[in-house]
């Protein structure tokens, strides 16, 4: 076994030293029903690094990958071009493979990063303070929620109907056995009225999303003003990180917590994860957040250096009592997002969202201008909303057949009468203006 | 004319040292600081954010054509602050802190219950297929065949690796695991209407995440205590055991390293008293192949892939931490699943509503972590069910060894053989005037990334070393000569040597209490600092 450097002899003059006759010897404690008397059936024995990679490629194989056709899917996960750098250096193994910063003195290149990635992410929301990551958007909106009704000290959650359908659950599924009361409004594309009517004097937060799941750009700040003078904290969710290269930043609409997704800068789509999820907040509420924190100090010669730091928030000291029980987080994700957002600046950042949206607008002219097909989200950065005279689901199925992966039908999200014909269509710099002439064309056939 | 030199003299001159010494004239050992604030080969750092500058990158975007935005009013006139950096200042920026880290593929990484051990760079090169990393999660099923294919293939590994019934994908670490666990037992007791049941049973020497994943759940925490040799008392836990018990979460190995020996007699009095059985698996490294939690009476049960199937740790994650379940629990795993139709093709459930069981809702957008699927898939298939096995022997055996080779420097925690860690307290340093987090510091200095300290708790200044079944014989050694030497040097009064250390690391001791008083968590400009200091 290639990974396994102990030879026979090494194991019989290990077992002489610990002063046993057998390996079995030390499996002793282990009830003796419960032991097995030889490598567990059903399963194949060790393989070369050829046959391995042969089962896997074979794999692969069965999928369509996103490079390979016209691909609009959108919805929480977004192709982009990360830069071949990126990849190298997140593989480096003295990244690669190390632990979470416990012993900062070995672990420099780790915290330091993760300072830099805190200050990158403050930066890009315009808030006072980020945290070393989350494991994804999702979950990070989860813990945000529970955040503000620690904060508040209240119990009720308001989400808004433009929020991700599985940010909502997942946040639902956290919140509810933290004895949350969950206000859901009904699924709009629009609603920040229903969304402050709803606000009482126990609402701890209010959830909302920009761009929204329909792509539509709201600004919150009269929402959040309001919101927060009824004593609730504004929470802004956002599934797209490079949107704040063009669009106002939840930071400067007052948001007191944003949660959102990271992987679009520096990671790929690896079919859901892993994702980094992005957590910010105002200074006042630091000690209230969940997750690891690195931050600047100086060592006995008095050099610049960085630790993990306010650890008394979290689990491993305060165990009960922490404010989550995150421990490891998306660390090497986190890395990639930092070294692309280095590579990129304030320069790169805004050229790359600026062709986003320019690639969305096409799709959105070509794609509306079809017989029966409808725009339904007037502002937008790089995703937009249809809706079809036809089921989306169906049409993308239709699509699909065609190898065109035409965008993702809302019903996928969440099953909701009346979004049936709605489908999310999204566009980055790696659309071309074929692809988006193929989109046209076949969507024009399937419905 | 070289060629009369080589003759000449004993050495074989080349054309860069001919007529130079060939060793140091005067070294008079204290080395000079230098003017460039290198040190040889570590060299020096700073933040992007001094050496960036907001008008470069390191990215060549083709132009914008200037069509007319739809930004309904919302264009960010701010900037993000953000500094670039050419791509080949970017390298070098990102490639010199690496090189302040330490890492397994270095040396031994010993840090017991988050299992260094090697990894396959055959996993990093499969999990980069296209076929899963440039896929997107919601894509039609039709065309993710093969992605669902590794979901399929990697639930069948675990759940007969542990006799149990299913296996929920989607948790992204071993506490978010934790939090499925027992999600799915809070789910089934309301289900059955034991809505009193609340209390749930967590050993002192449980991992931090234990509690506190109890209380996210809702649940209040009840400590039981360690008896004397390191396991659960078990006359306590028959004390605590009553009406308004949800569960237990207990680790197995424990976190001293040990396996739980009545842990079936604990299965049964938990089962009789209404609750469940919570394991956590975070060191199913020692048993798989081996032992199957099934066979002992375990309810759910998480396994972090990125310990026990070597997915990297990548200095804090990612991470994943699918969580296997019994009969009992199974109906209420959490959506998404993937499950197979008649036609043999596979298919998703995302929705509760689609599905046959009770799933207790929805833990993350998408499935979870694919990129850490194929990676611990690669693993199994190179491993196989006798190499699975053979990993866990060995990393006990390794354990074993370095318990019986250290036993008579230091003071192990308890009696008697362990499982893949070996626990040593700090009695033997009484009187030396070094802590373990000295003693860990020292060994810095030698090359090695300190053993888990001060943790579990239950065993004073612990030193918790898991060697892992990557290292050699040959490196144990090595080990144990370092070791001893710290060993004997703290009892010989050398104290300094601890105190102070670390010595040769690229910074000397941090101070982490001023980090925590003064906070400074981002980047801001020098005069805005001052200013923050003034306050
Ligand atoms: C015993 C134990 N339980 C749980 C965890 C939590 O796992 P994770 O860090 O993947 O969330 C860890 C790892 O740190 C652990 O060692």
């Amino acid at each position: 076994m290639r990974y396994l450097p102990l030879t026979p002899s090494d194991r019989e003059q290990m077992l002489a030293k610990v002063g046993v006759a057998s390996i079995e010897d030390l499996f002793l404690d282990v009830p003796e029903i419960a032991r097995l008397d030889g490598p567990i059936h059903d399963l194949p024995f060790a393989q070369g690094e050829l046959a391995v990679e042969r089962h896997m490629q074979r794999l692969s194989n069965a999928s369509v990958a996103a490079g390979s056709v016209p691909f609009f899917c959108g919805a929480g996960a977004y192709r982009h071009a990360v830069p071949a750098s990126v990849d190298h250096l997140i593989q480096r193994s003295e990244f690669l493979t190390t632990y979470t910063p416990y012993q900062p003195e070995m672990a420099q290149g780790t915290v330091q990063t993760l300072f830099e990635f805190q200050s990158q992410v403050a930066g890009l929301l315009a808030c006072d303070v980020a945290n070393a990551s989350m494991y994804d958007g999702s979950t990070a909106c989860a813990e945000a929620v529970v955040m503000a009704a620690r904060v508040t000290k209240r119990t009720k959650v308001v989400f808004s109907g433009g929020l991700h359908p599985h940010y909502r659950r997942a946040a639902r599924t956290l919140a509810k056995h933290s004895g949350l009361e969950i206000a859901g409004l009904p699924i709009a594309i629009q609603d920040e009225a229903a969304v402050l009517a709803a606000v009482d004097q126990n609402t701890a937060c209010v959830v909302v999303q920009c761009p929204n799941v329909f792509g539509t750009l709201t600004d919150f700040t009269e929402l959040a003003k309001a919101v927060q003078a009824k004593g609730a904290l504004l929470i802004a969710v956002f599934t797209e990180a490079v949107a704040f290269g063009l669009i106002t930043p939840p930071g400067e609409m007052g948001a007191d917590i944003v949660a959102g997704e990271g992987q679009s800068i520096g990671n790929a789509l690896n079919f859901g994860g892993p994702y980094v999820g992005l957590f910010a907040t105002k200074d006042k509420y630091v000690r209230q957040m969940p997750g690891r924190l690195a931050g600047e100090t100086v060592d006995a010669d008095g050099t610049r250096g960085f630790v993990l730091t306010l650890s008394t928030r979290e689990q491993h000291i305060r165990r009960d009592k922490a404010t989550s029980n995150i421990c490891t987080n998306s660390g090497l994700c986190a890395l990639a997002f930092t070294i692309h957002m280095t590579l990129l600046g304030d320069k790169g950042l805004k050229h790359l969202a600026q062709l986003n949206h320019e690639a969305a607008c096409e799709t959105a002219d070509a794609v509306s201008s079809i017989e029966g097909v409808e725009l339904l989200s007037d502002s937008f950065f790089n995703e937009f909303a249809v809706r079809l005279p036809v089921n989306a689901a169906k049409a993308v199925e239709a699509m699909a057949a065609q190898n065109v992966l035409g965008g993702v039908p809302y019903s996928r999200l969440r099953q909701e009468a009346g979004f049936e014909n709605v489908l999310l269509i999204a566009a980055t710099e790696t659309t071309t203006a074929e692809d988006i002439a193929c989109l046209a064309d076949t969507l024009k056939k399937v419905i | 004319m070289s060629r009369r030199h080589a003759e000449e003299g004993d050495l074989v001159m080349a054309m860069n040292n001919v007529g130079r010494p060939t060793a140091a004239i005067a070294n008079n050992g204290a080395a000079p600081t230098t003017f460039s604030g290198a040190r040889g080969l570590l060299q020096p750092t700073s933040l992007i954010f001094e050496t960036g500058s907001i008008d470069r990158t390191g990215v060549d975007l083709p132009p914008v054509k200037g069509v007319k935005t739809r930004l309904g009013g919302l264009a960010r006139k701010s900037s993000t602050g953000n500094p670039g950096l050419s791509e080949p200042e970017a390298v070098r920026h990102y490639v010199r802190l690496s090189q302040r880290n330490y890492a397994i593929d270095l040396g031994m990484f010993p840090l017991g219950s988050c299992t260094m051990k090697h990894n396959a760079r055959l996993n990093e090169k499969m999990a980069r297929l296209p076929g899963f990393a440039d896929v997107h999660p919601l894509q039609p099923v039709s065309t993710v065949q093969g992605a669902l294919g590794v979901m399929d293939q990697l639930s069948h590994w675990l759940i007969t690796l542990t006799g149990m019934k299913a296996v929920a994908l989607s948790p992204k670490a071993g506490a978010h695991g934790e939090l499925c666990g027992m999600l799915a037992i809070r789910a089934a007791l309301d289900a059955q209407g034991q809505t009193h049941r609340r209390r749930v049973l967590v050993p002192e020497s449980a991992h931090g995440t234990n509690p506190a994943t109890a209380v996210q759940c809702g649940f209040i925490v009840d400590e039981i205590k360690a008896a004397p040799d390191g396991r659960v008392d078990l006359s306590d836990l028959k004390t605590k055991l009553g009406e308004d018990v949800a569960g237990i979460m207990l680790t197995n190995p424990n976190t001293c390293g040990l396996f739980e020996r009545d842990i079936r007699e604990i299965a049964d009095l938990i089962h009789a008293a209404g609750g469940y059985f919570y394991c956590d698996g975070a060191n199913f490294n020692a048993i798989a192949g081996r032992v199957r939690p099934g066979d002992l009476g375990v309810d759910a049960m998480h396994i972090n892939l990125h310990k026990t199937f070597s997915t990297p740790h990548g200095g804090g994650g990612p991470g994943s931490g699918p969580t296997v379940l019994s009969d009992a629990l199974a109906p209420f795993a959490p959506v998404p699943y993937v499950v197979t139709r008649a036609d043999g093709s596979l298919d998703l459930v995302e929705h509760e509503a689609d599905s046959d069981g009770e799933p207790f809702g929805r833990m993350v957008a998408f499935h979870g972590q694919m990129g850490m699927y194929t990676r611990a898939l690669t693993y199994m298939l190179s491993h196989g069910a006798d190499g699975i096995k053979q990993a866990s022997e060995d990393a006990v055996l390794n354990a074993n060894y370095v318990q019986a080779c250290l036993k008579e420097h230091m003071s192990p925690a308890f009696d008697g053989v362990c499982m893949h860690e070996a626990l040593f307290d700090d009695s033997w340093l009484e009187g030396t005037g070094v802590t373990t987090l000295d003693f860990a510091k020292a060994m810095i200095d030698e090359g090695y990334h300190p053993m888990t300290m001060y943790f579990p708790l239950v065993v004073h200044g612990a030193m918790l070393i898991e060697p892992t079944e990557s290292e050699s014989k040959a490196s144990l050694d090595a080990f144990i000569a370092s070791m001893t030497g710290l060993a004997k040097a703290a009892k010989a009064g050398d104290t300094t040597r601890f105190t102070g250390a670390p010595y040769h690391a690229p910074v000397k001791r941090l101070d982490e209490t001023r980090a925590a008083r003064k906070p400074v968590l981002k980047w801001a400009p020098p005069v805005e600092a001052s200013k923050i200091a003034a306050e």
